[in-house]
């Protein structure tokens, strides 16, 4: 197996994007990564692409087609297949094509990831959304994906794991972060008591616990380390991506408050790269719903069980603070989140970080950073740990 | 859009919570499977059905107010992930309770209720949430 | 062999709203209103609910307090007037609901308030001709009426389920007849949402005559008086008119009080006068008579002359709660809940 780098990095703004359609954005995040690489396009070789559901969003599929032929690959006819997970469907793309790289079937790689979700009303986008759960014995049921996350919620401060204010302050950290990052969706600095105080949407969380419904898409070109010199100064090496499985429901778990599948990519991540929780810096993990994070950071290893909160509480994770900093690019609440696009955005903010090109919220001296991109409840989950040289 | 033969197969799970049981490690499922995870290829072909126990206690819950159009008019609903007292975990609305009395631990049991329909003119489909027991 | 009741059950919702809440809307001093029909409340389904869904809670109570298979009962007929389809059979849902599918014949019956009555008879005539082990027949609505109509003050909810066959009967239906006459005091055209009435014709000519008529056969076929009664249950539109037709013909009102369940719980059309009876055998002891009758628009009644077993000591009657434990578990919701319970309020499809 080859060691793989990336070597180019792009994302467009988040947000409502109401004047781009899918095509625009997914060709844009794959221009700027491009571009970003000093590439000329003529050497990718494969494409693939992280989207959950623009049948359902945008009423397209054979995604990966439409993105070849629209990014100018049809002429040249290289292979590109789309990817779905979910919400981990882009940390999945990445996966994928680090695979191909490394295993010598593709040489220069781009991954993308891409949602329009705002083509739909909203109460289509939840229903979408809801999709990612078990459908049939959990969706139908009347569970929404906020309900399952607010039910892990409740049994989180019911086993005294953590407080309310500590869950809220998930929130509180990507928007303080958010406000640093050009390209997030919200861009705006708020207060524990906002979060406490949004309007319900499944008991206990609120509107503020919760990721918004955002377009987006995002873009990182791989090749061989060996051959990454060729492009750029500044390679970021792919020390590990992993990925693990859960059941789809949640209700068929052992346990509700954490995700085996996290702890597994994680462990299996940290073995691949031989680090240790205490050797990373920065990380980007899965925050659709603030409980989300914070039970991330405790499965990931960077906190012990229970202890998250408390750190998010305190500003601990922010990107200044000394310690790991999670979720610098705003995390899925205050960057957004696209379906699709989220998984490798998340390895566009770690890149970045590790190169040391995070401008305003850079994390000094930033070596190793990881993203954890989680699909369903957990049903899905994939690791990545990236290393600047 | 329509979904009357995907919800017409759930029948036996959704009305009477049949699940099955792995002959060889005894392990029971809900919703039911064609094979148990544990035993693998030694259970293909000889899952049993299993009848869950309609009574059990609330593990957790959630007071849903971002509601999906079918529960519009529950508005705010009750969801909950019920331990039934043959020790299966599953997801069910809890109906027949004012949310604000909803807590970990209550006993409930299984109801029939309308859980969803295809719309004005389409298939009404029933099956299982939780109510307080008497 | 005798045919009769071997087990049953009721479900009646658990919210209620009162006729003074309803008047407050339509102008109206409701709680006159209430107090004239001798009504205090009336039960509204939640929104969840539906005729299948009452008649599978009262079937499975039906269920719950009896050792037969469901796979031995023969017949299910589920009668109401506010059946969730107009094509497609509630009783097939019920069937399935209780596990007495594949091997049964089910239908739906429709006759305004006497379907369920109606119901018991088909499944004593498949009973005592051996064609059946058991059947079982279903009285439930979730009857409608119209915003502001003076129905609006009584249509309710609720349902209950009899076990029909000759083994291990805890009451003995001794004999029924009825009296059936093309009466029009109220109806409900295919496609309208909500049924008309004849005003005060529903009394005296329908009402009132069916009852009377139906009655005064059943005793002088049986040889019996009132007072060989210990309970009557009559039909229940309101709690007004059985009480005056009891009386008309010599009933007292400790006959009649423990199946008057429409001052509590609304009309249940449908469901009235099997939850009445159910209230009763709720109580009833070994050699208790009963006399129930109930009435149909249209318009039609149905008399059953009842005798309580010595059976009903080893019954298992707590297995599911009783009427009176039914009715208290009650949360009485506003006019403008109950519109939206009700579907009165359109809303986006
Ligand atoms: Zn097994």
């Amino acid at each position: 197996m080859r060691d793989v780098a990336i070597i180019g990095a792009g994302v467009t703004r988040f947000g409502e994007l109401w004047d781009k359609s899918f095509r625009d954005i997914g060709v844009k995040a794959g221009m700027l990564a491009i571009g970003d690489a000093g590439l000329s396009g003529s050497e990718v070789d494969a494409l693939f692409i992280g989207n959950m559901s623009a049948g359902r969003f945008i009423n397209q599929q054979n995604i990966g087609a439409m993105i070849a032929d629209y990014a100018g690959f049809a002429l040249k006819h290289i292979p590109s297949t789309r990817i779905e997970a979910g919400a981990a469907s882009g940390g999945i793309a990445f996966r994928q094509g680090v695979m191909a790289v490394a295993s010598g079937m593709h040489d220069v790689v781009v991954v993308g990831g891409a949602e329009k979700m705002t083509d739909v009303d909203d109460a289509s986008s939840n229903s979408i959304l809801d999709s990612t759960a078990d459908q049939q014995w959990e969706a139908s049921m009347g569970a929404t994906m906020a309900s399952l996350f607010a039910m892990i919620a409740r049994r989180y401060i019911h086993e005294g794991l953590a407080t309310r204010e500590e869950i809220a302050s998930v929130s509180v950290n990507g928007h303080a972060h958010g406000a640093l990052n050009p390209n997030a969706q919200f861009r705006k600095a708020i207060k524990l008591e906002s979060v406490l105080r949004s309007g319900m949407v499944a008991d206990p969380l609120g509107l503020f616990d919760c990721a918004p419904i955002s377009d987006g898409a995002a873009a990182v070109i791989l090749c061989p380390m060996d051959k990454a010199k060729e492009y750029t100064d500044n390679p970021v090496r792919v020390a590990a991506s992993t990925q693990a499985s859960d059941t789809l429901a949640l209700f068929q778990r052992d346990s509700i408050t954490s995700f085996a599948s996290t702890r597994m990519a994680a462990d299996r991540a940290f073995k691949t790269a031989k680090l240790s929780p205490s050797d990373i810096s920065v990380a980007e993990v899965h925050d659709c719903y603030t409980i989300e994070g914070l039970m991330a950071a405790e499965d990931l290893g960077l906190y012990e069980r229970g202890r998250a909160g408390k750190a998010f509480l305190e500003g601990q994770t922010l990107f200044d603070a000394g310690k790991v900093a999670i979720n610098t690019s705003g995390g899925l609440k205050a960057r957004g989140h696209p379906i699709g696009a989220t998984g490798v955005a998340q390895i566009v903010e770690i890149a970045e970080q590790v190169r040391g090109t995070a401008d305003k919220r850079q994390v000094k001296g930033a070596r190793y950073g990881m993203a954890l991109n989680l699909g369903g409840t957990g049903s899905a989950a994939t690791v990545s740990i990236l290393e600047g040289i | 859009m329509s979904s009357t033969a995907r919800e017409w197969r759930e029948i036996p799970g959704r009305y009477n919570l049949k699940g099955s049981k792995c002959p060889e490690c005894g392990k029971v499922f809900f919703p039911k499977r064609s094979m148990c995870p544990l035993c693998r290829r030694a259970s293909i072909g000889k899952m049993i059905e299993y009848k869950v126990e309609r009574k059990g206690t609330v593990y957790t819950y959630s007071v849903v107010y971002d509601v999906p159009e079918a529960n519009k008019r529950m508005k705010p609903y009750v969801v909950g992930m019920i331990r039934t007292d043959d020790d299966i975990l599953l997801t069910a609305q809890i109906v027949d309770v004012d949310p604000e009395n909803v807590e970990i631990g209550m006993r409930v049991q299984a109801v029939l209720r309308k859980i969803d329909d295809d719309g004005p003119s389409g298939v009404i489909h029933y099956g299982f949430k939780f109510a307080p027991c008497e | 062999m005798d045919v009769g009741i071997v087990s049953y059950g009721a479900y009646v919702p658990r919210y209620r709203i009162t006729p003074e809440e309803i008047g407050k809307v339509w102008g109206e001093n409701g709680k006159a209103m209430g107090k004239g029909l001798f009504i205090e409340q009336k039960s509204v389904p939640a929104p969840d609910e539906d005729v299948v869904t009452i008649s599978v809670a009262a079937a499975r109570a039906m269920m719950a307090r009896t050792d037969v298979d469901p796979r031995e009962i023969g017949a299910l007929y589920v009668g109401s007037e506010s059946h969730p389809y107009a094509v497609k059979p509630t009783s097939t849902i019920v069937a399935e609901a209780i596990e007495a599918t594949p091997d049964l014949t089910a239908a739906d019956m429709e006759f305004a308030c006497k379907a369920g009555t109606a119901g018991i008879q088909v499944c004593m005539g498949l009973v005592g001709s051996g064609m059946i082990e058991y059947g079982v027949a279903i009285g439930a609505d979730t009857s409608q009426g119209a915003p502001g109509d003076a129905l609006e003050y009584s249509a309710s909810a609720g349902g209950a389920a009899y076990l029909i066959g000759k083994k291990n009967i805890i009451a003995k239906i001794n004999r029924t007849i009825s009296y059936t006459t093309d009466t029009p005091d109220f109806w409900r055209r295919e496609g309208q949402d909500y049924p008309s009435h004849g005003g005060r014709f529903t009394g005296e000519p329908a009402y009132f005559r069916h009852i009377t008529n139906a009655t005064q056969r059943l005793l002088a076929d049986a040889g019996t008086k009132p007072g060989d009664y210990d309970y009557a249950v009559f039909h229940q539109p309101n709690g007004k008119f059985p009480t005056r037709v009891a009386a008309m013909m010599g009933f007292t009102e400790a006959q009649i009080t423990k199946g008057l369940m429409t001052p509590y719980i609304g009309n249940t059309y449908s469901g009235a006068v099997p939850i009445g009876l159910a209230s009763v055998l709720d109580i009833a002891k070994p050699g208790d008579r009963i006399l129930v009758v109930s009435y149909g628009s249209g318009a039609g009644s149905d008399a059953f002359d009842i005798t309580v077993t010595d059976r009903i000591r080893k019954y298992k009657r707590e297995a599911a709660p009783t009427v009176e434990k039914i009715v208290s578990n009650v949360k009485y919701v506003d006019y403008a809940t109950y519109a939206k319970f009700k579907g009165k309020i359109k809303m986006e499809e």
